[in-house]
């Protein structure tokens, strides 16, 4: 039965014995199984520019279209952006518009904390818009900042829960809810070009601008490959227009 | 001729309805035992009620445990709990006079009934949780907003609330047609009602645990569990409360509605199945929350009270007492019941305790948030229970123990199938 078996004339078993197709096929198994364990940090670090509004069409819906720069690495945690942000817009004790995340990496090399700024990211697929039952927030047409009427609200809170970003907080004084609107109603609206934040912070962290407009520091940070630029949870598909990097 | 009776019996009926002597004969002559559950369930609601405006009065937020990251709490799930149970007992209560199943028939009067009170408790419950009622009357029409989920809630709930209100009084009225017309449309607004509800957290994409087209179909299995156990165990708390022997007709009823009891068992056990064994692939956060509703936190309220108490247990005593020990189906119906308070519970508050930034790896949000109901909140949930009961022991007697009159089996017997025939015809 095995007469015909000649093991002197078997090939080696080896990776150069095997089809280019085969090797191909595995490698990518492997990329596969590390890619969705890594998934989740990675997205983080890949440059969402080519996903960017801008990039999709070619041209911005809102002129000037309202967007946040944040140089994550140059925070100090200093705060003076919230506490400009409270008193600009009577934020209450026991909420905020804007805040600092504290992040540890205690095996880093050298620094081994760094701070991120979080605020309202202005989405453009808001997901707290497509929930609010009666319009109380709303994308605004002009200036495409994500508003509040807040006389419309009924406090239900679905847009808190709907909030990728954890942005919203209910506010008693007004019994609505409240959020950061770039500082639309207390200055942009007022003829001043920056949000409080911006202007208080001592550290040129947080950068203000249009990203329609060429000559914008946004504009050139975000419309360029050379550095990475991020935005929190692409994930959820909400578009944000608040960007990160370093530098 | 039967057409005849029915009109004669109709009007009879809307004219003992204007005579209050009748409805407080009712009421007179009880035992001291019905007296008593009535104060004693009427208190309950009434503290729960004025819990609820104490709350109001004082601020919602400082007197719930709701906060920022996790803003929905054990009313929104107390919430769901009370109008899913009220479309599963409208829909189970349809089989009879809708889809013509005749078996279902002598449980459809207190099955509309008890879903008009059911989803008039979820309301209540509700309107403490909402911060702005009176706004969301003037701006839910004036103001619509077509892709809110939530919007859809309160539209198809109206909806809903008028074609079971509607239905109910054409039954009591005796006008079987229009109360067939009425049905239809309300098993509809229910169905639809409560697969946007699924919806409401199903499309909420922020939060992954609840993310997904299941929710939405889950409900209508979990539904009409819900509405079994909830007909079966009011029905055996009739007989008692109204110290009747149960006829033919009611024990056979009760027979197939704990058969339908099995069968959406074992479904909701199988979509429990498939919701643990695909919650494990997905992100970080997402497998924390399942591990925290498997072997964490949330352990005891999944493993005894949802699947023990609430599926296990009561599929056993189904099985094995169906047609035989109406005790024992009343301890599962009460058990069901119970464990599905549980399922809501979880459901509404694991979507919230993974922080939005947990993946990000910030101290702030390192671990799962928590969140355990206040003073407040869970004395407003047992005023729901509390008007849920008084209005259950005041139903059976203002609507004299919702009985089906004989006729009305008869009159309609040529439309109805009878499902016991065709048993013993297989």
């Amino acid at each position: 039965m095995f007469k015909n078996l000649n093991f002197d004339k078997l090939k080696l078993e080896s990776p150069n014995s095997l089809p280019e197709m085969e090797r191909r096929k595995f490698l990518k198994m492997g990329f596969a199984v590390v890619g969705l364990l890594a998934g989740g940090k990675i997205l983080y670090l890949v440059s969402i520019v080519n996903k960017g509004f801008a990039f999709q069409k070619g041209q911005y819906p809102y002129k000037p279209y309202y967007s946040m720069l944040i140089y994550q690495n140059r925070c100090i945690d200093c705060e003076l952006c919230m506490e400009a942000c409270v008193k600009t817009n009577q934020v209450p004790p026991y909420g905020y518009r804007t805040t600092i995340l504290e992040r540890r990496m205690p095996k880093a090399i050298e620094q081994k904390i760094e701070f991120i700024p979080v605020l309202c990211n202005q989405c453009n697929k808001p997901p707290c818009v497509k929930a609010c039952p009666t319009r109380a927030t709303y994308k605004d047409k002009k200036n495409g900042i994500v508003m509040m009427n807040p006389q419309k609200c009924i406090g239900c809170k679905t847009c808190m829960v709907a909030c990728p970003y954890n942005a919203r907080y209910y506010k008693e004084e007004i019994r609505s809810i409240d959020k950061c609107d770039f500082c639309y109603e207390s200055r942009l609206s007022k003829g001043v070009k920056f949000p409080a934040c911006e202007e208080a912070c001592p550290a040129r962290v947080r950068i203000f601008g249009d990203l329609s407009d060429p000559n914008s520091e946004v504009y050139k940070m975000v419309h360029q490959l050379e550095k990475t630029v991020w935005v929190l949870r692409p994930e959820t598909g909400a578009v944000p227009n608040v960007f990160y990097t370093r530098g | 001729m039967s057409q005849n009776t029915q009109k004669n019996h109709s009007a009879e009926e809307v004219e003992s309805f204007s005579k209050w002597g009748i409805l407080i004969k009712r009421f007179t002559g009880l035992s001291k035992s019905f007296y008593l559950m009535l104060a004693f369930f009427l208190l309950i609601a009434v503290v729960g009620i004025g819990a609820g405006f104490h709350a109001m009065y004082i601020g919602y937020s400082h007197a719930y445990n709701i906060t920022r990251e996790i803003p929905w709490g054990i009313l929104i799930s107390t919430y769901v709990f009370f109008v899913v149970i009220s479309t599963g007992l409208f829909i189970v209560s349809s089989l009879g006079y809708v889809f013509g199943l005749k078996d279902f028939m002598s449980i459809a009067k207190r099955a509309v009934f008890l879903s008009i009170v059911t989803v008039l408790a979820g309301f209540t419950v509700i309107f403490f949780e909402v911060e702005n009622p009176f706004r969301m009357a003037i701006y839910s029409l004036i103001s619509p907003n077509l892709t809110s989920n939530l919007w859809w809630m309160g539209t198809l709930y109206g909806a809903y609330l008028f074609f079971i209100i509607t239905a109910f009084i054409l039954l009591l009225t005796q006008k079987h047609k229009l109360a067939k017309y009425a049905g239809f449309f309300g098993v509809i607004a229910a169905v639809v009602a409560n697969t946007n509800l699924g919806a409401e957290f199903g499309m909420l994409h922020a939060r992954e645990f609840w993310y997904g087209a299941y929710l939405p179909i889950y409900f209508i299995p979990s539904a009409i569990m819900s509405g079994c156990a909830t007909i079966l165990f009011f029905t055996y708390l009739a007989h008692k409360v109204n110290n009747e022997p149960m006829d033919n007709a009611g024990t056979k009823a009760l027979g197939v509605t704990t058969k339908l009891g099995i069968l959406s068992i074992c479904i909701v056990m199988f979509f429990t199945a498939w919701k643990i064994i695909t919650g494990f692939v997905g992100t970080e956060g997402k497998i924390e929350a399942f591990k925290a509703m498997l072997i964490g936190k949330y352990a005891l309220n999944f493993w005894l009270f949802e699947i023990s108490i609430g599926m296990a247990i009561p599929l056993i005593l189904y099985i094995l007492f169906r047609g035989k020990n109406m005790e024992m189906i009343f301890v599962g119906s009460a058990f069901i019941i119970l464990g599905i308070f549980f399922m809501r519970y979880d459901l509404v508050v694991l979507g919230q305790i993974v922080p939005v930034y947990y993946e990000l790896g910030v101290s702030e949000y390192e671990t799962l948030l928590t969140y355990f109901p206040s003073a407040h909140e869970i004395l407003i949930v047992l005023g729901g229970i509390g008007i849920v009961a008084t209005a259950f022991l005041l139903g059976e007697k203002v609507f004299n123990a919702h009985k089906v009159e004989v006729h009305e089996n008869i009159a309609n017997s040529s439309d109805l199938i009878d499902l016991t025939k065709t048993e013993t015809i297989k």
